[in-house]
């Protein structure tokens, strides 16, 4: 792997650019000048131009995440901004969005400003995500407007429910003064229980307590209608259930601001896959039924679903190699990204790579009010490239978070990152 | 005189008697500028101040009024009353009339208890504020003051600044301005404005330089502290960065807004001092406004009537 | 109805006229005397008092103006709404002589109150009453110090005065309602 600042002239050539933002497929150089786009066309820089031959690879808008935890503060042994930045970048992904649960938790202006500034240090754009309630407790509204001045573009209590239906509201209600969306991590802790795996003929078959749909679906009606009432801007996370895609679907005839991501995991895995009790599996919301994981892959297709977002989750070994019940939740993602999005949904079924690209490139970052027309003169260079064809088994070499959880080991993925850029850095994975 | 025997609310309120009570209000303020503050319009009338919830100001006003006018006024505090050795408030209230008095002006945390006295007793009942719900007083010495200054109300630019969802203040100034004609937008966080108060004819904005620009004055609403802890308003720094009218908006706008406060002031919070005691403010004004107002409606409630028994 | 005329406008000038002169006659220390009309015409006939005292001897005296709704005896019976702002005394009355002016002195009951009010204002050393029109029919022990002109009155008439301040023109009638 190689990160290093750009030259001052870099020319990517005889590659196929994908444009989603102008809805282009096309053929042509892009010659980057002190880390923004100078020219696409037939162009050629000064001879001193440091030139990436991309034939037969793709080039795009880097990707954009909107939900990964990079567990600073608190928890550096898992993950820093740092480390979290470049397994990002080794993924294709030049702009993320991290999830305030650390400790402490992202719950004040001054807590973003710290975020904020230690993205300045890093190759790719960072965003924080504020906290709704103070300590994620759930009872006291955070200072949303000052959080936002500081850099916040969203709010949300991730991998704490709100499950008090009038904070929810007073939280949708108050957003409305910065207009940014609402993130509930949807699943009702009453009936979740004590549930670590899908509810079905899984978990009993393996004994272990089980988490029904219904618990996703009911919170997902609610802030639905929530939304609804107080007219504000909702997108929800990491959907998991069919029953959730069809109340998105219904809302999203009746209101423009509901958008919602899924994860890779729940378009590739189903429950059959937790057999062997691999807690790198173990997930929150959890990894469901075949029939849900079909609905999920339509729902992408018809755009109930407006894009994919990692839920990027480290955990130190410790964690993961316990017993199930004990394991924390959540698998590390950005590194087996596009490979294993692009294998189900490209290549198992039928979507097009530049429908793939909108939903990791121009669709979450128009859900965040981010830049989407990055292909245009004078715009800072945000490029991924892409071996589209390359077929390859993942493996701890190409972990670079500091936390290994994936359950991607040995497993077939579709589809490379070469190269990323952002900031005017340039990385490759070699 | 006056339409309806009783104030209630401001809501359904006859405009012309609006202008009745203004324009006798501000006769009764001449007589607050007098040495000897007295006039006898009242004497012989006997006024109950029921007051079940805790209040300094608004009860100190109604008192001065009433002594003001030579009436006769009895303090009736619920804390120290036969409430709590469980009367109920049907018998309290008759119990109080059975001593042959002529006017109640109550305060009551709960929205239309006024309305449920009228049920029990025959005297004048004055609304000094029930619960969340109107505080037709306040209200009418709000636009006693604005028409002082302006000359005139119908065409009035308004703006009502802060906690609307639980504020009397705000809903009984909403009727009363738009009865007179004149135009309100509503300010504050959008979790405390009332979802569906865009049915009283009033526009909303979370924006509160914009309504600064757009207003003739701001009637700005006390934040209360103790909802801050509940996470309605989240910080004290958030609300003032947000909707305090701190001296710097003021400066921005270089316009001779007129402020108001229906008091107590929380300095530094909803309003900064220096504005609250600037040239633009007439928070002062309000509270001598107040007793003038009240003395109004008193005498136009009460006067020309003698003692019951008649 | 039946209208007489008994004062017309110089007749009511001329009254006037010579009630200054009472007034600067009767009263040694002119510089302590104020003036105070009562709502409504008492009002603009202390206004032409106070001019005319100025051209007499280059002295405007201070005026102000009574209503005199808030101190009526009959505040049992009746409820009246008072003209806005119609007391204006920015003055203290303290050691001054008060000149009360009215159009028309009748039951004087209009006077007891206004001298009610006036306590409100300070002690005056002196009250004294100018009237333009005294009608007779006291109900109370009242007496006017000037008098324009006395018109004795029966049942079924009153006085009806007019001042181009207030009305068209100026003018004192008797008026008969026929029975």
């Amino acid at each position: 792997m190689v990160l290093e600042k750009m030259s001052k002239n870099v020319l990517l050539t005889n590659g196929t650019i994908i444009d989603p933002f102008h809805n282009k497929t096309y053929e042509a150089n892009i010659w980057i000048k002190d880390g923004k786009i100078f020219d696409i066309g037939d162009v050629r820089g000064p001879n001193s131009s440091d030139i990436i031959n991309c034939s037969g690879k793709i080039i795009t808008h880097g990707f954009c995440d909107l939900h990964v935890h990079f567990r600073e503060p608190g928890r550096e042994d898992k993950e820093t901004i740092k480390t979290g930045a470049i397994a990002a970048m080794s993924g294709g992904f030049t702009r993320v969005c991290v999830m305030p649960n650390t400790n402490p938790p992202l719950d004040s202006p001054e807590a973003v400003n710290f975020i904020v500034k230690k993205a300045q240090e890093c190759p790719i754009h960072i965003h924080p995500i504020g906290a709704v309630t103070k300590g994620q407790g759930g009872k006291d509204l955070t200072e949303m407007g000052l959080m936002h001045q500081e850099g916040a573009i969203a709010f949300s209590d991730d991998g704490i429910p709100i499950q008090d239906g009038a904070m929810m509201r007073i939280a949708l209600e108050y957003s409305k003064l910065i207009d940014v969306p609402i993130i509930n991590h949807a699943e009702d802790e009453c009936l979740r229980g004590e549930g670590v795996m899908n509810e079905g003929k899984i978990s009993t078959r393996l004994g272990l307590p089980g988490n029904p749909d219904l618990a996703e679906s009911f919170m997902v009606h609610r802030d639905l209608e929530l939304a609804k009432l107080t007219n504000a801007k909702i997108h929800v996370p990491h959907v998991s259930t069919a029953k959730a895609v069809e109340l998105i679907r219904k809302m999203k005839e009746n209101k423009d601001d509901v958008t919602a991501e899924v994860t890779p995991h729940h378009l590739l895995f189903n429950e059959e896959d937790l057999t062997s009790y691999d807690t790198n599996l173990k997930v929150a919301p959890p990894i469901r039924t075949e029939n849900d994981r079909i609905s999920l892959i339509e729902a992408v297709k018809d755009g109930t679903i407006d894009c994919i977002a990692t839920d990027h989750a480290p955990h130190t070994i410790e964690d993961k190699e316990t017993t199930f019940d004990l394991a924390s939740y959540g698998m590390i993602g950005l590194e087996s990204c596009f490979g294993a999005v692009n294998r189900v949904l490209c290549k198992e079924s039928g979507m097009n790579l530049d429908d793939l690209i909108c939903l990791m490139t121009n669709k979450p970052r128009r859900i965040m009010g981010f830049d989407t027309d990055l292909f245009s003169k004078g715009k800072s260079a945000e490029i991924t490239i892409i071996d589209p064809d390359k077929d390859w088994i993942f493996s701890k070499d190409d972990i670079r978070s500091k936390s290994i959880n994936s359950p991607y080991f040995g497993r077939k993925l579709n589809g490379k990152i070469i190269s990323t850029i952002a900031r005017s850095y340039i990385y490759k994975n070699v | 005189m006056l339409e309806q025997k009783h104030l209630l609310g401001l809501e359904g309120y006859p405009a012309k008697d609006i202008q009745t009570i203004i324009d006798t209000a501000l006769n009764f303020r001449e007589v607050l500028d007098r040495p000897i503050k007295k006039v006898p319009s009242l004497q012989g009338v006997t006024i109950v101040n029921l007051f079940f919830e805790n209040s300094t100001r608004t009860k100190i006003s109604f008192e001065l009024a009433q002594k003001r006018l030579s009436a006769d006024t009895v303090n009736f505090s619920a804390s120290s009353s036969s409430l709590k050795k469980g009367e109920s408030f049907k018998d309290t209230s008759q119990n109080i009339e059975a001593m042959k008095i002529d006017a109640v002006v109550m305060r009551h945390p709960t929205p239309g208890a006024p309305q449920h006295l009228t049920n029990f007793i025959d005297s004048v009942i004055i609304n000094a504020g029930d619960g969340t719900h109107e505080h037709p007083t306040q209200a009418i010495l709000d636009m006693m003051s604005l028409y002082e200054k302006f000359g005139k109300l119908k065409g009035l630019k308004i703006g009502i600044i802060g906690d609307i969802l639980h504020s009397r203040v705000a809903l009984s100034n909403i009727y009363g301005l738009k009865i007179m004609g004149a135009e309100i937008t509503l300010c504050g966080p959008p979790n405390l404005i009332p979802k569906y108060i865009n049915n009283l004819g009033v526009v909303c904005s979370n924006n509160i330089d914009d309504v600064i620009e757009w207003a003739d004055a701001l009637n700005v609403l006390r934040i209360q502290k103790e909802r801050m802890g509940r996470g309605l308003v989240p910080s004290v720094r958030e609300y003032r960065s947000f909707f305090g009218i701190t001296s710097d908006r003021i400066k921005n706008h270089k316009k001779e807004i007129v402020i108001m406060h229906p008091g107590p002031i929380n300095r530094g919070v909803e309003i900064d001092g220096s504005v609250a005691d600037s040239d633009q403010a007439i928070i002062l004004d309000q509270v001598l406004n107040g007793v003038a107002s009240r003395m109004a409606i008193l005498y136009l409630l009460c006067g020309g009537k003698s003692t019951k028994g008649e | 109805m039946k209208k007489t005329i008994i004062m017309d406008r110089q007749a009511i000038a001329r009254s006037i006229a010579r009630i200054c002169h009472e007034i600067l006659e009767k009263n040694d220390n002119h510089k302590d005397i104020v003036l105070v009309g009562i709502h409504n015409r008492g009002v603009p006939l202390s206004e032409r008092f106070q001019n005319k005292i100025n051209k007499l001897i280059g002295l405007k005296l201070e005026r102000g103006s009574l209503d005199i709704t808030f101190h009526r005896d009959d505040f049992r019976e009746r409820l009246v709404v008072p003209e806005v702002k119609g007391t204006n005394i920015t003055f203290t009355l303290n050691d001054k002589v008060v000149i009360l002016v009215d159009d028309v002195l009748y039951s004087g009951r209009t006077i007891r109150a206004a001298l009610d009010e006036l306590n409100s204002f300070g002690r005056a050393s002196k009250v004294q009453l100018a009237v333009l029109v005294d009608r007779g029919h006291r109900e109370l022990p009242i007496k006017a110090d000037y008098i324009g002109k006395s018109i004795p009155t029966h049942e079924g008439e009153h006085v009806n005065v007019t001042l181009s301040e207030t009305d068209d023109e100026d003018s004192v009638l008797l008026v008969r309602h026929k029975e």
